[in-house]
């Protein structure tokens, strides 16, 4: 791409993970622009996942780097690469199971209250303000999802789509520059799935935001996505717009007989 | 009085009223046993208090952030004897070593309770501290264990040190220090620091860490951080539980500090209800009361028919029993991970009212 390299959101460079003998992400090159939506398709077992998670600081990458804005970010606790501005969900739903869905939002907050143990046991005057702020911001964003009527409900009580965007929204709750989200519309009927699109469309507008998804389905963010990588066994089989990914025979060798 | 009151600050609704009420009444209670019960139902009374600390401590580890620890009673060693060597007197320090004396530089200290006491709880924490770092990078069972480890060791070392510990001969004739007011107001100031931990962002992140730990790292959360913070504030109550447990029995050993000991807190928390401190706290004043009140299980029984001998430990494996059906049937223990509530209260009593009514 010949565009300056400032708006670069994320990239990686020849990231490889292994897992023993098993190579689950290979030579991954990614260039993510910002307030671009991304999407990284592949069929099952492909390393999708996997590459999510060696982003976000969860496995140490065997080779390779991981740039955030430029800056190396390879070896980062995952708490903080969140506190940097990338925030991810995932794909088996991991809401907190005793905790209300305002308490779930709050707890993406506990960082921006940025306190120590006392401060917060006695309530003192500074952080008082930061929660009260933090329930302020907590209760706008489930407004403007449309889950502030159940605020107080028990998150894991949810239907399975309004799970799926409270994941969304706890994610939103950390402030991220950059969302991952991990196979947002896995379980849902097409009609879901749309709206679901739609909605991120939003989010990525109101929230100034840069999108990068997983999905396995092509068909689904098809519409969405500016920009597309796929994966196969690892190995990044083709990048592009959406109309080329399409078209292109390898993809189309990958996805046969999975879809 | 207009009905305006919601705006301010302090409304006096039911529910606050009733809770100062139960407190001014159990404040009344407290001073009726400490000036009219006889000397073993005031020390039951005041081992609740005692019970109410520890069992909260482990429950801040075990119901609040997921961390199963099984070396509370090594903790609660260091308070008790750090707290005791501080407060003994030189001449009752001399009476107490007489195979082995005293390193001088601990001989000639004597300070008042109420500094020894937290002395006792910081140097717990600090010992908490070095052995968290470390462990808390395993996970569960594994953690488990080690803590297991870690409690006996410390044991050990007590044991061992006889310069400083006076060794398995322990330490007699501790100042009774520990007296009704000073363990119920420990017992209120925990009981208060837990509420207010529980409810805060502090709190919700230690029971997030609990929850899902993948999660919660994901959410920004220093997981490792939560995790030693919180093993950390719980060694200091284990301490100064421990360091109240001596100034109370007014004798100390390394054989009180057991597995034995830590296991009959977990008890308390299980049966009160893993993640609940209103759990906690009714379950310490039960199980302490019903401890005592079985102590006649051990010893030589007259059934008409036939006589026991006595056997000792049958009080521990009623106890045992008690522990094993919870756990079958009622999981989540007294409280589940619920807190008490007066609408909670009223809830049952109306719910026993319609009952009763059905049946007019
Ligand atoms: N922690 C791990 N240890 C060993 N192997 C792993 C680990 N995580 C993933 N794998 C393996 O790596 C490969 C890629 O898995 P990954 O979960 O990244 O795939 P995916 O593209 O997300 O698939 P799906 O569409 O099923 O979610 C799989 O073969 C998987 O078994
Ligand atoms: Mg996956």
């Amino acid at each position: 791409m010949s565009e300056n390299t400032s708006d670069l959101m994320l990239s990686t460079a020849h990231l490889t993970m292994k897992f023993g003998g098993l190579t689950a992400v290979s030579d991954l090159n990614l260039e993510i622009r910002k307030n671009e939506i991304v999407g990284l398709i592949g069929p099952n077992g492909a390393g999708k996942t996997t590459a999510f998670n060696v982003i976000t600081g969860m496995y140490y990458p065997t080779e390779g780097k991981v740039l955030f804005k430029g800056r190396n970010i390879t070896g980062l606790k995952p708490h903080s690469i969140t506190a940097l501005g990338i925030a991810r969900t995932f794909q088996n739903i991991r809401l907190f199971k005793e905790m209300s869905v305002l308490e779930n939002v709050l707890v993406a907050c506990h960082m921006s209250i940025n306190t120590g143990i006392f401060g917060a046991t006695l309530h003192l005057p500074g952080y008082r303000s930061r929660e009260s702020e933090a329930r302020r911001f907590s209760m706008e964003l489930l407004e403007k999802v449309g889950l502030v009527h159940l605020a107080y409900e028990k998150g894991t009580s949810l239907p399975y789509g309004q799970q799926r965007r409270l994941e969304i929204v706890r994610a939103l709750a950390t402030k991220p520059k950059i969302l991952l989200l991990d196979e947002p519309a896995a379980g849902m009927n097409p009609q879901e799935s749309r709206e679901l699109m739609d909605f991120i469309r939003k989010i990525r507008d109101e929230f100034d935001l840069t999108i990068f998804l997983i999905e396995h389905h092509m068909q689904v963010v098809m519409g969405v996505c500016e920009h597309m990588y796929v994966l196969d066994y690892g190995v990044t089989i083709a990048h592009g717009d959406p109309a080329s990914i399409q078209k292109n025979p390898k993809v189309i060798e990958a996805y046969l007989g999975v879809d | 009085m207009k009905a305006t009151t919601g705006k301010r600050p302090f409304a006096l609704t039911r529910n606050r009223l009733l809770t100062i009420i139960a407190l001014a009444a159990f404040a009344v209670l407290a001073i009726i046993a400490n000036s009219f019960f006889d000397a073993f139902m005031l020390r039951v009374f005041n081992m609740c208090a005692i019970y109410i600390v520890l069992a909260l401590s482990l429950n801040l580890l075990n119901g609040f952030t997921g961390l199963f620890s099984l070396g509370h009673a090594g903790f609660m060693a260091v308070g008790a004897y750090v707290c005791a060597l501080l407060t003994m007197t030189p001449e009752l320090k001399e009476m107490n070593y007489f195979l082995v004396p005293i390193v001088p530089w601990l001989r000639n200290i004597t300070i008042p309770f109420l500094p020894a006491i937290l002395i006792a709880g910081l140097a717990s924490a600090f010992v908490g501290f070095l052995i968290g770092a470390p462990v808390l990078r395993l996970r569960d069972d594994y953690l488990a264990i080690a803590t297991l480890g870690f409690g006996e060791i410390i044991r050990v070392l007590i044991t061992n040190a006889q310069p400083i510990t006076n060794g398995a001969q322990g330490l007699k004739g501790l100042p009774r220090y520990a007296t009704t007011f000073s363990v119920w107001v420990a017992a209120g100031l925990v009981t208060l620091f837990m509420v207010l931990l529980m409810r805060s962002s502090y709190g919700r992140a230690m029971k997030a860490v609990r929850d899902d730990e993948l999660a919660a790292e994901a959410m920004g959360i220093n997981v490792f951080r939560v995790k030693v913070t919180s093993f950390t504030v719980s060694s200091f109550l284990a301490g100064v539980g421990g360091a109240l447990l001596g100034h109370m029995i007014t004798t100390i050993d390394p054989k009180m500090f057991t597995f034995m000991l830590t296991f009959n807190i977990l008890l308390i928390v299980v049966l009160g209800g893993i993640g609940s401190i209103s759990g906690s706290v009714i379950s310490a004043i039960v199980v302490t009361i019903l401890m005592e009140a079985l102590r006649f299980l051990d010893e030589p029984m007259n059934l008409i028919f036939f006589k026991t001998e006595g056997l000792p430990g049958l009080r521990m494996v009623v106890f045992s029993i008690l522990l094993m059906v919870m756990v079958i049937y009622r999981q989540r223990g007294l409280m589940g991970n619920k807190e008490f509530s007066w609408d909670m209260l009223q809830g049952l009593f109306v719910k026993k009212g319609r009952k009763e009514g059905d049946h007019v």
